[in-house]
């Protein structure tokens, strides 16, 4: 039977997969996008499944909150690397590195 | 009961039909100068909107079922941010003309993000708490890169993106495991299961996800790297509206978390709390020593200002939550001071952000050198000035807790923080003369920068009666 905690651990194991994939990636900025998706939907497994477990019809709708802002969130990383393509040729992870000190 | 909620939100609504019409109305002008127009028309509109939310409403009002509520601790803050936003927004006219980035879009991002940090400080629920940050935390991502054809700019909106949406998901994981593990989303009712039943390891867990995206979101160490390289990139005056009102909106949601929904397990946090306050005062403080670009110095200085002012939340009281607002009220017209000065800092035409640029600027114009002084010693908290009873109140809200660690950390931090302000007071003064600062400084900077240097000791007398009203609000947090 498959109950909540393997929901949660699904879940878990994603949002790990997320932060390591933002922090260890150097190659380039698309998969950084990709990983904060992938957070976003371990958040959402995790309200899907919360929402379910106490029949309760908040988590869903937190869930469609999420998706929406997931895709706000996305368009606009997406238009900054866009922005930063234009002035740097390039969207390697090791080329945003003019500013620091 | 529909209706009724609607009246609760009406500032917020109109505020949102004001963004709305601004760009709809922008994108069919045929004016040559929209961008001027509409800075001018949404800065009287913003300071209009404040002395309604400051005049108009009393009492606590809840609206959508206990999600979202008015009451004094939101409005006085909902005051703070939509007057600061105003000033910022004059203040930048010059500026983003002189770098020819006046485009109307700017305005109307400033708008969304203040209509997101109100709906940040009157959460009740964290499904309104996390609409308000993404509507605050989206605008500011634009706005940082705004000067898009520079690469600085582009690159400090794809770090503020990056590290933005990582502290965001942060946050809605903790959000998730509070809902999952306290049945709901409502603050009130959070606080409710958590003291009917002992705490569980997942609500823990919640809370410590939340605090960690909070605190990513104040720049407070140890989630501060973001901050001196945004700072440093973005455009100024998008510098001076990061450092000003979306960290008033963000501490004051901090406070009301943490007092409303975890309030029964406050040693749990105020722990965790002191901590970062304690890093965040001496990295903030330490770190900028060695800085020689203005605007990083003074993301390294907020940093350090954010870890004094989360010494108020940390002391858990009433009394260090009225110390908090007290601080973040100084801090804000401080900030906007130093800042009306730092953006019009220019060489042949070209701005200019080092610190030795300010060589002997005392001769060269003694009355805008003396107002910096006075802001740098107040931020520095140096004794007569407004800077200091800052600290002051918060240092006394964590002893009467008997949090004495912190507050003796406090003073050592902000004697070591006091050498690079002072350091900054000697250049001015005593520094090697080199090739002047341009004297363009509009009139509207100067008299900012004048009058707030006035305050900063003026202040001092009853600090214009900030102490009652910051009273007022906090009061209503805690009955």
């Amino acid at each position: 039977m498959i109950g909540l905690e393997h929901y949660l651990i699904v879940a878990a194991v994603l949002f790990v997969t997320g932060v390591f994939g933002i922090f260890l990636n150097r190659k380039n900025v698309i998969i950084i996008l990709i990983s904060i998706e992938l957070i976003l939907l371990a958040v959402n497994i995790n309200l899907v499944s919360f929402s379910v477990y106490l029949q309760d019809l908040v988590g869903q709708v937190f869930a469609m909150f999420v998706l929406t802002v997931a895709a706000a969130e996305a368009a606009i990383g997406l238009a900054i690397l866009v922005c930063f393509f234009r002035n740097r040729k390039s969207i390697s992870v090791d080329d945003v590195s003019i500013l620091r000190g | 009961m529909f209706p009724g909620d609607l009246t609760t939100i009406l500032p917020e609504l109109v505020l949102a039909s004001y963004g709305l019409a601004a760009l709809i109305w922008a994108v069919f002008s045929k004016t040559p100068r929209t961008g001027t127009a509409l800075i001018w028309l949404t800065s009287f509109f913003l300071v209009g909107l404040s002395l309604w939310i400051g005049l108009a409403t009393t009492g606590t009002k809840e609206a959508f079922g206990g999600a979202f509520v008015d009451d004094g601790f939101s409005r006085f803050a909902k005051v703070v941010i939509v007057l600061s936003s105003a000033v910022v927004l004059l203040l930048s006219q010059d500026y983003l003309e002189r770098e020819r980035i006046l485009k109307f879009e700017f305005p109307v991002l400033v708008v969304f993000a203040v209509l997101g940090m109100m709906i940040m400080v009157s959460a009740h629920g964290l499904m309104v708490l996390y609409m308000g940050i993404e509507l605050q935390s989206l605008s500011l991502y634009v706005l940082a890169a705004f000067h898009r054809n520079y690469s600085k700019s582009t690159e400090a909106g794809l770090k503020y993106f990056v590290l933005g949406a990582l502290s965001s998901g942060l946050l809605l994981y903790g959000a998730s495991l509070t809902y999952g593990f306290s049945g709901t989303t409502l603050m009130s009712g959070i606080s409710e299961a958590i003291a009917n039943d002992d705490t569980s390891v997942g609500l823990l867990f919640g809370l410590a996800f939340l605090i960690v995206g909070l605190a990513f979101k104040v720049s407070a160490a140890p989630f501060h790297m973001w901050a001196p390289d945004v700072y440093e990139g973005a455009p100024t005056p998008v510098t001076l509206f990061l450092a000003t009102a979306p960290k008033v909106a963000a501490m004051v949601l901090f406070a009301r978390l943490l007092r409303e929904a975890f309030g029964p397990i406050a040693s749990d946090w105020q722990v965790i709390i002191g901590g970062i306050a304690f890093v965040s005062m001496f990295l903030g403080s330490i770190a900028a020593i060695g800085q020689v670009d203005i605007k990083r110095l003074m993301a390294y200085s907020s940093i350090a200002h954010m870890g004094y002012a989360l010494m108020g939340i940390a002391a858990g009281t009433e009394q260090g939550f009225q110390a908090m607002l007290l601080y973040m009220v100084i801090y804000t017209v401080m900030n906007v001071g130093t800042f009306a000065f730092i953006l019009s800092m220019r060489k042949g035409g070209r701005p200019v952000s080092d610190i030795y640029s300010l060589g002997l600027y005392s001769r060269q114009s003694p009355v805008k050198a003396f107002s910096l002084l006075l802001l740098l010693f107040s931020l520095a908290g140096i004794v007569p000035l407004v800077g200091f009873f800052a600290k002051l109140y918060v240092f006394l809200a964590v002893i009467d807790v008997g949090m004495y660690w912190l507050a003796l950390g406090g003073a050592i931090a902000s004697v070591i923080g006091a050498y690079y302000y002072l350091r900054l007071v000697y250049f001015m003064y005593f520094g090697e003369a080199g090739e002047d600062l341009d004297d363009t400084m509009p009139r509207i900077s100067m008299i900012t920068l004048v009058i707030s240097g006035a305050l900063v000791i003026v202040g001092v007398a009853n600090l214009f009666g900030i102490i009652d009203i910051t009273q007022a609000a906090t009061g209503m947090l805690f009955n």
